[in-house]
């Protein structure tokens, strides 16, 4: 069975930093998972999250929001699951083209483009219990394999030399 | 989780150095910043992100309130950046070409 890490944290702004680090200290451990796509998937949990709190503001502050990571072979699989109202994407406004003047005057709604475009996959799972965010970074084998060399040639062969 | 945030005034431009992580927690003391400074009558303000670690939505769009805030009065606002991750966020969202991004906080002052 793939590892599977939850973490719980309460419905309130300072807990996304937290929810940042555990995501990203994860994914660091992750060899096949460069670092700029770990600052991507820091960025999307950090987007997914906030809309998650935000999502609270309208009922129960005191809802928790589960951020939930499953560690495969190719991939890594983090959710992130509010107990808001449920929140559909698909009805966010379009923002004016950036060269429009009126563009200034929206100053929200940048979340879910962002997360569409850091990571491999996402699907939004919205429904009366809340929303739930499936986020998918896939792992680059080739990078696994050139750690594996690193390692080996770091092996200790003073023993070798004396036989 | 700590914001920095140092004013100085440099060459008729006021310079806001920010540090640490922009979110939704912290978000809130920038903006605050950018409208005291506005009520102050600062109306050329350069935002400093080189100390900035980590910037999301809530980060831009503070930034974008400000920008919005100072045209208003006939003023703008500016941003050093040179961080390949921060600038990144900028040009996904395609808010390189709302604001002028420079490498030096001379540059901003002078431009």
């Amino acid at each position: 069975m793939d590892p599977v890490i939850e973490l719980e944290i309460p419905a309130r702004a300072e807990y996304v930093g937290l929810a940042r680090l555990v995501v990203s200290s994860l994914a660091s451990g992750r060899r096949a998972l460069p670092e700029e796509r770990i600052d991507d998937l820091k960025l999307a949990v950090s987007e997914a999250c906030t809309n998650a709190i935000e999502a609270h503001h309208e009922g129960d502050v005191e809802e928790r929001v589960l951020v939930r990571c499953a560690e495969a072979e190719d991939r890594l699989e983090v959710s992130i699951q509010d107990r808001g109202k449920g929140f559909d994407p698909e009805t966010l406004p379009e923002h004016p083209p950036v060269t429009d003047p009126e563009r200034l005057n929206f100053e929200r709604g940048l979340g879910i483009p962002l997360i569409r475009t850091l990571v491999d996959e996402v699907t939004f799972e919205p429904s009366s219990q809340g929303t739930a965010v499936r986020m998918v970074m896939y792992c680059d084998p080739a990078l696994e394999l050139d750690v594996d060399i690193d390692h080996i040639d770091h092996i200790d062969l003073t023993g070798l030399d004396e036989a | 989780m700590e914001l920095g945030l140092d004013v100085e005034e440099k060459n008729g431009a006021t310079v806001l150095a920010v540090r640490g992580e922009v979110d939704v927690y912290t978000a809130p003391r920038l903006r605050e910043k950018l409208v005291e400074l506005v009520s102050q009558g600062k109306y050329k303000i350069v935002v400093n992100l080189e100390g900035v670690d980590f910037l999301d939505s809530t980060g831009l769009g503070v930034l974008v309130g400000g920008l919005k805030r100072l045209r208003s009065h006939d003023g703008d606002l500016t941003l050093v950046c040179t961080q390949p991750r921060i600038l990144k966020v900028f040009e996904i969202t395609g808010l390189t070409k709302v604001f002028a991004i420079h490498d030096t906080v001379d540059d901003a002052v002078a431009g």
